[in-house]
């Protein structure tokens, strides 16, 4: 028999019985659908945690508290850097330097009669405009060092923030409550966004010796610092760890830059992938075994069809061709639906989420599901080609 | 042409079925020779042995000990791919079970042996037809088992039997399953094929169907008696 031959063979075997070979195909979609969806998650959210680093902009320096990532943002990590700290940094490191230190905290805000239980307060510097260059203002302006340095109760709010409690009125000048404080609103955050779920404009940013009063808090969570060349970076990077090592050791802070910090989490999220790749790939396995269970029974059944071609001059390799084909083109039909499928959901998901198609999922998905086929039938087609025709004739 | 006039020449084939406690001697020392053109029936009791002879003449198994050589080929100690292709070539087999493909329509179940055989899909299409119209079934080529009668499935397995045009047409208890107008139209048909040249080896139990044949063989507990 030429292939073309066993092909239609093997398909009318296959359409003769739509349910059944549809149930069969259903581990192998669902194996495939999984690849390609998770693989599509993972390198998604690696692109879009790299393109917001790069966003950041190739000046900027981070000096996070203890000595990683993963330190710094696990739970439990002794937090030692202090505003003295950046107070330090500002003094040593040379003057075209921008310093900014960062407090966080979450509380509840509340205007007249409208309440919001969990803004993020963000407390800093005057010049954190001129650090964190992304930070634009729609309306005011950023509170000053003079209202630092008095410690004179002002904010600048985030754009969300901003139209829920005035509803886009003006805000300048009117007075808010952050916690159990009131604040005059001086200046309002251009948009920036909502990026994995979290709304960057639900904020308001308050000087952070003022924040440091109010919520009793001594450390800080990041020092952004802004070497405004990118030639400075690596003399800029040294100044800063020669200056917090006199007070630290190099367990209690990590200096990061755009790049490493992607290299950083483009290593966890290559890691993410491997592992929802994997998960999805035992998925495909399962379904594998359910090609090869169904294969099995569709053997036994098919005893009496397998003894009359066999009496009637088919040869073994002939009977293995034809179940094994079969499987194959059970679960690469599989393959293709799942990968139709995981196609479909990738993209609408992008929509609304991070997702990113890769090709290597598409032909690894592919690729696996036809050595699913193969590897799992492989038992049942040799069980069929062994089968002697008598034994198969007789069988009822 | 092959040299012999001899289609089947069995020389003491014996078949011992050796199962875990008993050992079942099914045929002993069966000398048996079928003539070219020749038209022999094989009775017997139920148990004496006349489907494991006919397995062993049509190629489906092995004797335990003994030389068979059909059509001029020694064939006992062929292994089953290699027998594959003997009955393939050689045999056509009519079942008394039919044993078509229920799915698959007349044509197609007249084409399998000429698929195993390496025909060609529009000439072995042809050659179905062919056969098919010769025993009155023109109107049935796309029928399916189902659709058709018992006399009218057992014209298709003889046309299937025919495809490979073999010299030997091996049928067991043919009409077992045929009303009897329809076994005689199936008996009439063999005796048709044999005029026109076939060997042909039929295994019944019905002494009537038997007297029909040229010569018959009689087992008895596994031994071939001659009764002329
Ligand atoms: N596969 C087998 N295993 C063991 N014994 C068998 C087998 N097939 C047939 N026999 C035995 O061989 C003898 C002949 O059987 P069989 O050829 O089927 O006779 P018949 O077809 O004339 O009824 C019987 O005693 C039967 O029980
Ligand atoms: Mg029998």
């Amino acid at each position: 028999m030429n292939f073309s031959e066993l092909l239609i063979l093997s398909w009318k075997a296959i359409v003769i019985n739509k349910l059944r070979s549809f149930l069969t195909t259903l581990g192998v979609i669902i194996g495939v659908f999984s690849i390609i969806l998770l693989v599509s998650i993972g390198s998604g959210l690696q692109g879009y945690i790299t393109k917001e680093i790069s966003s950041l902009g190739p000046n900027i320096i981070d000096v996070l508290p203890g000595n990683s990532l993963a330190t710094a943002f696990g739970p439990g990590s002794s937090n030692k850097l202090i505003l003295q700290d950046a107070r330090n940094l500002k003094t040593r490191l040379i003057s075209t330097a921008e310093v900014s230190p960062i407090s966080e905290t979450a509380t509840n805000a509340k205007y007249k009669n409208i309440l919001d239980k969990n803004i993020y307060v963000i407390g800093t510097t005057s010049n954190y405009p001129k650090t964190v260059i992304s930070m634009k203002l729609a309306q005011g302006i950023f509170f000053t060092l003079g209202q630092e340095q008095s410690g004179s109760k002002v904010t600048v709010i985030g754009y969300t923030m901003y139209t829920k409690f005035f509803d886009k009125e003006r805000a300048i000048g009117k007075k808010i409550f952050l916690g159990n404080q009131t604040y005059t609103v001086v200046g309002v955050a251009e948009k920036t966004g909502i990026t994995l779920g979290v709304d960057h404009d639900n904020v308001a940013y308050v000087p952070i010796v003022v924040m440091h009063s109010q919520f009793g808090i001594d450390s800080i969570t990041e020092i952004a610092v802004n070497a405004n060349s990118e030639s400075l970076v690596p003399v800029v990077k040294k100044q800063i760890k020669d200056t917090l090592l006199k007070r630290l050791t190099t367990d209690d802070f990590s200096i990061q830059t755009g790049d490493t910090l992607a290299t950083t989490i483009s290593n966890i999220t290559n890691m993410l992938s491997l592992a929802l790749g994997g998960i999805a790939a035992i998925s495909l396995l399962v379904g594998g075994i359910g090609v090869a269970n169904i294969m099995l029974v569709s053997v036994t059944e098919r005893t009496k069809e397998i003894g009359l071609r066999k009496a009637l001059g088919a040869k073994r390799s002939d009977i293995l061709k034809q179940f094994l084909l079969e499987a194959v083109i059970l679960s690469i039909g599989g393959g293709i639906i799942g990968i139709i499928f995981g196609l479909a959901a990738s993209f609408t998901l992008s929509k609304f989420f991070v997702s990113q198609v890769t090709l290597w999922s598409v032909l690894l998905a592919f690729c696996f599901s036809a050595a699913v086929g193969i590897v799992f039938g492989m038992a049942p087609a040799i069980r069929a080609s062994k089968l002697s025709p008598i034994e198969a004739l007789r069988y009822e | 042409m092959k040299t012999t006039d001899d289609i089947i020449k069995m020389v003491d084939i014996t078949k011992i079925y050796d199962s875990l406690d008993v050992k079942t001697v099914a045929l002993s020392d069966i000398d048996l020779v079928v003539k070219r053109g020749d038209f022999i029936a094989i009775t017997g009791r139920s148990g004496s042995g006349k489907s494991t002879l006919m397995h062993i003449i049509g190629l489906l198994d092995n004797p335990t000990s003994g030389k068979y050589v059909l059509n001029g080929t020694d064939v006992s100690k062929l292994a089953e791919d290699e027998l594959a292709f003997q009955r393939n070539k050689e045999i056509g087999f009519v079942f008394q079970q039919f044993n078509l493909l229920p799915r698959s329509t007349a044509v197609e179940n007249v084409i399998l042996p000429a698929i195993y055989a390496g025909v060609g899909s529009k000439e072995r299409t042809e050659k179905a037809v062919e056969l098919l119209t010769e025993l009155g079934l023109e109107d049935h080529l796309n029928k399916k088992p189902n659709q058709m009668s018992g006399g009218q499935q057992q014209r298709v397995t003889i046309a299937r039997a025919l495809m490979n045009d073999p010299e030997l047409i091996l049928a067991d208890e043919p009409t077992g399953n045929l009303d009897i107008k329809s076994g005689d139209d199936v008996m009439k048909t063999l005796k048709a094929l044999n005029k026109e040249g076939k060997t042909i080896v039929l295994i019944t139990h019905e002494h009537d169907i038997a007297a029909q044949a040229k010569k018959i063989w009689h087992l008895e507990d596994g031994r071939l008696i001659n009764k002329p």
